[in-house]
């Protein structure tokens, strides 16, 4: 065991920094981390009681909000579209990539630093800038934009398209816009830093499978954000510098005629999700990298199959960004590209097998600890299963074209990736968090915490796939009481009363979460105090000299790496470095 | 505030006829001549993504609850990974082949030239439909003519003789057994064309004019909705669809060929 070094006094040998530079305006990569963290927190809670004020209208389409009234159906609309805007960005990307990317990455390659200071505390505040434009949109005139997260001109680039579409449009743009600057400087950052700053003996394939992760995601990001920042930029021309990418001659929006030149919506949407679909691999990466690594920890095991995992984590990102077209079988694409993008889709379906069975295989007979956080990784698996098995079906355009835009998806991408992005996050949060403040979670609420998001989960988006198969479409702001005796007959087919269901499981499942907050603010000052490495991890963020907080200016001892993470046995496990106190 | 009673229409018992009716899967009605061959095409994955769901939980419950062996060394590697990755690769492959089949006999060849033609344009937030008359040509139609006040929504040119014939409607009404060739508009911003119980979806983009074809089998009024977020009134953006026996809906046009200024 490694004596915790933060039992000293943490900052004993620092320079003296005042509050502001050691908090607010710092380059410690640490505090970076931590920022972007409390950043998504503040997102989360705010897309997630966006997402209940949804299901609660979708319940009870009468209910009255106190200071707002009935919420309409140009608010609900608006809350689709925030509730999709900043769970993508600023929880699903924000806290995996930029959050414990900054507080464990330069850790785990034996770096003391990231790449660039400077450029990560830039991108950290330009990525607060856009939370808080976006945020702000809510109160323009108008109010928030209304196109939803995928923002599909002409909707969004005509202001008489409905409101929300003027100020409120604009600001979305404004916000994503430098979120996509924050992304691209941060993916840089990240790339060069696991290129240039690895410590000695840290090759390529002694990698942990989270800096392979944290590394395609980041190759992802730069060609995705890149894509998406000239798209926002041609949208914003098309509504204010009266150019034509997206808005076809002679187009009519309600009472608007367009009279210029003869561009196409078409090319948004190959744009947007050439952005779009790695972006959720982006999401989910760094999240089955720490999966793999944390199943391998709790079983006392190496990953099965590495070098396959690493190939696997690679092949993703590549295929990620081959399939952009799986968006679109109904959106005017030519058939045949509806063939081969569902080819290249279905292809990712091995990679990801792929990934299933090493995961299978590590855990098979291997009786972990059970710990928190090893129940969040396990029920990542399952998640990753679930969600995993839905995307051949909707991978094939003929299934697609009855599926497309019904519950269906929105229970296949909440599996794959918002519930098995969230619950990587969780993972990550019960287990760094002794690294971070010394002391330990509560298990015995953190167990708690588990079983009551995983039930919740499960309850809460399987029945979508039942609501989905009966059609239901998604984005109505209302299923009941809608004009015309054949769609409200169809739409009343089985599928509302599970409707109410869905909202009783998603209020539980976003109540189970006040345990979680419990448990983080009592547990930060009143939790068991950690030993230095007390999931007797092998990794080097567990080093002591590389702990954050703990102090960097103490030693510049030369940090070097033996071999390659996961070697455990049952009694025992060797770190990835040399400490001569290793049990061997 | 949340009202105490749940204003939903729908009874509990409705909840067991409805949902339960086409219980595991419940798709509404199928009443067009491709559905079916779809409809089984999605039940046979839907079985297989449940068996491999329930057969992943089981391999990763046992593994969980098994006492404790040596980890599995690498040279099982084909074993416990490669083989089964194979075998799962081609059970993919083949449901590619089967979906791709089924997908190139609806989309990739047009529809036959003596399928009924009809246009179909989305606008905020309502559906019309374009019947071309007996000389079997649609008018021009120019957006600065627009307006849904003077009773021509779709800015159909006057000037044109082809358009004196055509007939614009509110709802879409096909005859049974017979293929129609649908030409799809969006008059302002992108709008989905969807009618569930013909299984069948397709966007209308502006500026584009796509075309689609399928045959309706079973007569009855259906739902067409808006499946693409359109705009505040997207929800309640949806027509019906009336489908006749071929007597009936030739009764249909003639009536209302006649009643044309």
């Amino acid at each position: 065991m490694i004596p915790n070094q933060k039992s000293a006094n943490p900052h004993a040998l620092r320079p003296r920094l005042s509050f502001l530079r050691r908090y607010i305006f710092t380059t410690d990569h640490h505090v970076i981390g931590l920022q972007y963290l409390a950043l998504a927190l503040v997102a989360v809670a705010v897309g997630s009681t966006l997402s209940l004020l949804m299901r609660l209208h979708l319940s009870w389409p009468n209910l009255a909000l106190p200071f707002h009234g009935p919420i309409l159906p140009e608010d609900y609309l608006a809350l689709v579209t925030l509730h999709g805007t900043i769970m993508l960005f600023f929880v699903l990307t924000t806290a995996p990539q930029s959050g414990f990317g900054n507080l464990i990455l330069p850790a785990q390659i034996g770096s003391r630093t990231m790449a660039f200071p400077l450029l990560n505390a830039a991108s950290f505040w330009i990525t607060a800038a856009a939370l808080l434009t976006l945020l702000m949109s809510t109160f323009a005139q108008g109010g928030a934009a209304i196109s939803g997260w995928t923002a599909y001109p002409p909707l969004s680039a005509v202001a008489s398209a409905g409101p929300g579409q003027a100020l409120g449009m604009d600001l979305w743009l404004l916000s994503i816009g430098l979120f996509a600057i924050a992304s691209t400087i941060a993916s840089i950052n990240t790339l060069v830093t696991i290129i240039n700053l690895r410590c000695d003996g840290m090759t390529w394939e002694r990698l942990p499978l989270t800096v392979w992760g944290w590394f395609t995601a980041a190759l992802l990001s730069i060609l995705a954000f890149s894509v998406l920042l000239a798209a926002l930029v041609l949208l914003f021309c098309d509504r204010h510098a009266g150019t034509s990418f997206f808005l076809p001659a002679g187009d009519l929006v309600n009472g608007t005629l367009h009279s210029g030149g003869n561009g196409s919506p078409l090319l948004w949407l190959h744009l947007f999700w050439f952005f779009g679909h790695p972006e959720v691999y982006i999401a989910i990466l760094p999240g089955m990298g720490l999966t793999s690594m944390l199943l391998a920890n709790f079983s006392r095991r190496k990953v099965f199959a590495y070098r396959t995992m690493i190939l696997t984590t690679l092949l993703i990102g590549f295929l990620g960004i081959l399939v952009w077209g799986h968006h679109m079988f109904v959106a005017g694409l030519n058939p045949f590209a509806g063939t081969a993008f569902s080819i290249s889709t279905i292809a990712i379906a091995i990679p990801s097998t792929a990934k299933v069975l090493s995961w299978l295989a590590t855990t098979w007979r291997s009786r972990p600890h059970l710990t928190t956080a090893m129940l969040f990784s396990l029920g990542f698996v399952s998640l990753f299963i679930t969600g995993g098995l839905t995307g051949p079906i909707l991978a094939q355009p003929i299934l697609d074209q009855y599926l497309h835009n019904t519950f269906f998806v929105v229970a296949h991408f909440h599996f794959i990736m918002a519930m098995a992005g969230i619950f990587g996050l969780f993972s990550a949060t019960y287990y760094w968090f002794p690294l971070v403040t010394g002391r330990m979670m509560s298990e015995s609420l953190g167990r708690l915490h588990f079983w009551g998001t995983f039930l919740g989960a499960y309850t809460t988006f399987l029945p979508m796939h039942i609501t989905g198969l009966a059609a239901e479409p998604r984005h109505y702001a209302q299923l009941t009481g809608i004009p015309g005796t054949a769609a409200a007959s169809l739409l009343a087919h089985g599928s509302i009363p599970l409707q109410s269901h869905i909202t009783y499981s998603a209020i539980f499942l976003a109540s189970v979460q006040i345990l979680f907050f419990i448990n983080l603010i009592h547990s930060s000052h009143h939790g068991l105090p950690a030993t230095g490495n007390p999931w007797q991890a092998t990794t080097l963020e567990w080093h002591p000299e590389l702990a954050p907080f703990s102090d960097q200016f103490a030693s510049n001892e030369r940090i070097a790496v033996v071999r390659a993470p996961c070697a455990y046995s049952d009694t025992s496990f060797q770190t990835q470095w040399d400490t001569g106190h290793n049990p061997e | 505030m949340i009202p105490l009673t749940m204003p939903h229409p729908v009874a509990p018992h409705a909840l067991l006829s409805g949902l339960f009716r086409n219980l595991p899967w419940p798709l509404p009605q199928d009443a067009s001549a491709h559905g079916p061959a779809l409809d089984l095409h999605l039940f046979l994955n839907l079985w297989i993504a449940l068996g491999l769901f329930a057969l992943a939980h089981l391999l990763l419950l046992i593994g969980l609850l098994r006492r404790r062996s040596p980890e599995p060394s690498e040279d099982r590697i084909w074993r416990i990974e490669y083989l089964p990755l194979a075998a799962l690769a081609l059970l993919f492959i083949a449901l590619a082949v089967q979906a791709e089949r089924l997908w190139a006999a609806t989309r990739y060849t047009g529809a036959d030239p003596a399928a009924l033609q009809v246009e179909v344009t989305g606008m905020q937030f309502a559906w019309y439909f374009r019947y071309p008359g007996t000389d079997a040509t649609f008018g021009t139609t120019q957006p600065q003519l627009v307006s849904a006040a003077e009773g021509n929504p779709l800015g159909i040119d006057p000037s044109d003789p082809h358009s004196h014939d055509d007939l614009v409607t509110s709802e879409l009404v096909l005859p049974a057994g017979r293929e129609v060739d649908l030409r799809l508009h969006a008059q302002d911003v992108i709008h989905g064309f969807a009618i569930p119980e013909m299984r069948l979806k397709q966007n209308a983009v502006p500026g584009q004019t796509i075309h689609i074809h399928f045959t309706p089998t079973q007569p009855g009024t259906y739902a067409i909705l808006c499946t693409q977020l359109c705009g505040l009134g997207h929800y309640r953006m949806n027509a019906n669809l009336r489908v006749l026996p071929p007597a009936d809906f030739a009764q249909w046009i003639a009536e209302k060929e006649k009643a044309q200024p």
